[in-house]
């Protein structure tokens, strides 16, 4: 291939959606939305949760028709992507949050699932094995292709999904919020992989939250808002308070808080948690959590951050280490006890371990205090849940319809909402927030941060755990970090000098001992 | 295709709402519609079918499944199951016409019956919620086990009174209305209480809805769990003393066999989530209606027995298959 006939096919696009348009019903989805992506480049795809990213990744791999008038090219040829099978024939290959692999299964098998290579109509193991094994290779990867997919972390099942994608020669890989449950050598890793990709000229997608990620590896970024296109910015143009004002036409620096308030004599201690256990992964934790204090947990994925606030919240059994609660003792051998004791607590995982999906808002919103406000004879006091619910609902701004309809139809900002009263309305004094902003949109993220900081005035404690350092030093008065297992040091902000994360990664990496 | 559809049905914003709400109706009926149109095909073939008098034959029959269907909409709600009802029955009817034949004391075979009912159903429970064995385990050794202790409550023959002080239950009527259909209508009633008025009932559809939020929401999973399976052997013990009542005899070898399979079967047809956390009395109510329309309207169709079971089991699949799919197209927008 010559230089013209390169430059001409680097600048012929690999993939064009020229105005995509979408409706279900009365609901306007998509807008008018164009995007371009050239071969060998990673096209970050951001914007609210809601703004219609996900609709427009479905509109590409066929799970949704698009509105006439609209159209999709690949090398200038409009295609026809209405179903999967055909949009994985022309070279798209979707990578979803929630990975669809079958644990039972070894990562070849999963590779070739519903493709097997075969030999006289029975699969071919050996091929199997064999050709997984060389995308393997190609990936860089450290695992055979023979393990099973159980034994493998998530990360490693985030390149088998990869591989699979490569083993049908995919082209266009979109990759939908890759990082969310990686460690950072996981997601270095990852980094790695698509880099290798994009030299043999393969396009990615990337859907992510993260403006830090996108920052380290995106060419060009397209902000999507309110179901329309906003704009397109090229790497050298990239600033995050750009991307934010294109994503909400606010200012990211403008939800956190400008004074931290170290813990000073003055205010109580109001849990004090001394050698905490579990045994596995969790060694002789102590610190102290002050009234009105913002705490944060810091530290890398896997690091037991959130061992350590189940262990505090009684959801998970301790072996050694004992409590107090404004400066009394007190024995929390489950959740209820902790509730009881005033201390809540929000997980990290709000599908898997907090909402309850198919029930009423208002339902959600009551669960934790059904048996205080039952009437006689156990009977629910309906008046006094929907009073609950409409007072939650107006103090936190969910956006919803009413608080009669199932908490599964909201967006995740909203169900995270849902969520924090829940937790609100038990009146704890402790609250332990595991990753409150984990998959909520910035608008939301801004309302979460008002929110924690308002209870702190208030005089509450609060322990946030944390993976997202900017908001860590931004909302935290304090930092506490973890690291295997233990309290690897803490960090704290002094006149002039605020939070340093250069000072966290230290202790979270451990590089500070060398 | 369902997308298509949708969109064009969204064409005006009229259209859109119309058709929501009308699909939004259609969920709240449920299964009413196949228990009417069976209904009326079973008219079409045989007039006799919808008189008063067979009408009360079909809501008696269907009683005692209908009460075996509520305790078992508790237990599914939680996504358990519970295969031991039918054993249970057994057992407590045993038991309800021994207590029945000391003299003077007879009434009390109905609360004993009752009772022992209560005691397997939380055997059951204690088994689920604290050894933490899967239902279908637990209650597939209870069939086995508990029909062995109904056997074994008669040495393994059928006891009779015919002199049974309870018997009216099974026979008599309250203004012309049959004591066991009272008695189902009441069971169902008070299910609907429980479940949507009380805070126990709300926990049970948490519990069944994601067992580990409702754990670290303070909610003390094991009792819920307790409470079901005890609700569910509470009420196939009173199934017991209904059909000992009817029969004024029972049997610890016949009585009550794969009674438990019409019992899910009206629960799963009623739209009850086999995997917990969604359904409700009034379907199961339907659920166990239409079983017994089948059943009595073959017979008066004339459809010979074995046809009957290949006819019931097609329909139940079908059934659910529709409801399943109505499901889906109504969660799409």
């Amino acid at each position: 291939m010559n230089v013209a006939a390169q430059m001409e096919a680097g600048r012929r696009p690999l993939l064009e959606m020229r105005h995509i348009s979408k409706t279900f019903g009365a609901t306007r989805a998509l807008q008018d939305v164009s995007l371009t992506v050239h071969a060998g480049e990673l096209h970050a795809l951001m914007g609210e949760n809601g703004a219609g990213k996900s609709t427009l990744m479905k509109v590409l791999s066929g799970a949704y028709w698009p509105d006439p008038g609209g159209e999709i090219l690949i090398d200038g040829t409009p295609v026809a992507t209405g179903n999967p099978i055909k949009a994985r024939a022309h070279g798209i290959a979707v990578i979803y949050q929630e990975l669809s692999l079958a644990p039972n299964l070894t990562a070849a098998q999963n590779i070739f699932l519903g493709n097997e290579p075969r030999r006289f109509g029975f699969v071919d193991l050996d091929q199997c094995n064999r050709r997984a094994g060389e995308i393997l290779a190609r990936l860089g990867v450290s695992f055979s292709a023979r393990s099973l997919v159980s034994n493998l972390s998530l990360g490693e099942r985030q390149l088998v999904e990869i591989a699979r994608a490569l083993s049908v020669s995919a082209r266009i890989i979109v990759m939908d919020e890759p990082t969310t449950s990686l460690t950072s050598r996981e997601t270095d890793r990852l980094f790695d992989v698509i880099a290798a990709l994009k030299s043999h000229g393969i396009a990615i997608i990337y859907i992510s939250h993260r403006m830090e990620e996108v920052y380290q590896i995106a060419d060009r970024v397209s902000v999507l808002r309110d179901s329309g296109y906003v704009g397109t910015l090229e790497r050298s143009d990239l600033s995050a308070s750009r991307l934010v004002s294109m994503m909400v036409g606010r200012d990211l620096s403008a939800f956190y808080k400008k004074d931290h308030r170290p813990p000073d004599s003055k205010r109580a201690i109001a849990l004090s948690v001394r050698g905490m256990s579990d045994g596995h992964l969790v060694k002789n934790c102590s610190f102290d959590l002050h009234q009105g204090e913002v705490l944060a947990l810091a530290g890398l994925v896997g690091s037991g951050r959130t061992e350590l606030a189940r262990l505090i919240f009684g959801a998970d059994r301790h072996v050694a280490g004992t409590l107090e609660l404004d400066g009394k003792p007190v024995s929390i051998r489950s959740p209820r006890e902790a509730l009881d004791a005033g201390i809540a607590y929000l997980t990290e995982d709000r599908k898997e371990l907090g909402l309850f999906l198919d029930m009423l808002i208002s339902d959600n919103v009551n669960m934790g205090v059904l048996a205080r406000d039952a009437r006689v004879g156990g009977l629910r006091d309906f008046a006094v849940a929907n009073r609950r619910a409409a007072k939650a609902m107006s103090e936190l701004s969910i956006r919803a319809r009413s608080a009669q309809i199932n908490a599964g139809s909201l967006s995740g900002g909203n169900q995270q909402k849902v969520l924090l009263a829940r937790l609100l309305e038990t009146e704890p004094r402790v609250v332990i927030l595991d990753e409150p902003t984990r998959g909520v949109d910035v608008g939301a993220k801004s309302e979460i941060y008002r929110l924690i900081d308002s209870l702190a005035k208030k005089g509450m404690a609060i322990l946030m755990i944390s993976s997202e350092l900017p908001e860590v030093v931004g909302i935290a008065d304090r930092v506490l970090v973890m690291r295997d297992g233990a309290i690897a040091g803490e960090v704290v902000a002094t006149p002039g000098n605020p939070l340093s994360q250069e000072a966290i990664i230290e202790l979270a990496t451990g590089a500070h001992q060398r | 295709m369902t997308e298509r559809a949708i969109g064009m049905a969204g064409t005006t914003d009229q259209a859109a709402v119309s058709s929501r709400r009308w699909r939004t109706a259609l969920a709240a009926l449920g299964m009413l519609p196949v228990l009417v149109l069976l209904a009326a095909a079973f008219q079409f073939i045989n007039p006799r079918f919808l008189t008063g008098t067979n009408l009360l034959i079909v809501t008696q029959q269907s009683s005692i499944n209908i009460v075996l269907a509520a305790g078992m909409t508790f237990v599914i709600l939680t996504g358990g199951i519970d295969l031991s009802v039918g054993s249970i029955l057994a057992a407590s009817a045993m038991m309800a016409v021994l207590v029945s034949l000391i003299p003077d004391w007879g009434m009390l075979g109905v609360p004993v019956a009752i009772l022992v009912g209560l005691g397997f159903g939380i055997i059951n429970g204690l088994l689920v919620a604290y050894i933490r064995l899967p239902p279908f385990i637990v209650t597939l050794g209870s069939l086995t086990a508990v029909r062995g202790v109904a056997r074994l409550l008669g040495n393994d023959t059928t006891v009779f009174n015919s002199d049974l002080p309870f018997a009216f239950i099974g026979n008599g009527s309250l203004f012309g209305i049959p004591w066991l259909v009272i008695i189902a209508l009441t069971v169902v009633v008070f299910s609907w209480v429980v479940l949507k008025r009380t805070v126990l009932g709300t926990w049970i559809y948490a519990v069944g809805g994601n067992a580990e939020a409702a754990r670290l929401t303070g909610i003390k999973v094991p009792l819920v769990l307790v409470f079901v399976y005890g609700v569910s052997g509470l009420l196939a013990g009173l199934g017991g003393a209904m059909s000992a009542a009817r029969l004024y005899a029972a049997n610890g070898l016949q009585l009550g066999q794969a009674y438990e399979l019409d019992a899910i079967a009206a629960v799963i047809l009623g739209g009850t989530s086999f995997v917990g956390g969604i359904g409700s009395i009034w379907g199961t109510l339907i659920g166990g209606l239409i079983i017994a329309v089948l059943s009595n309207g073959l017979i008066l169709a004339g459809v010979s027995d074995i046809w009957q079971y290949i006819i019931k089991g097609l329909v139940i699949i079908i059934a659910v298959a529709l409801d399943r799919y109505r499901l889906q197209a109504g969660a799409r927008t």
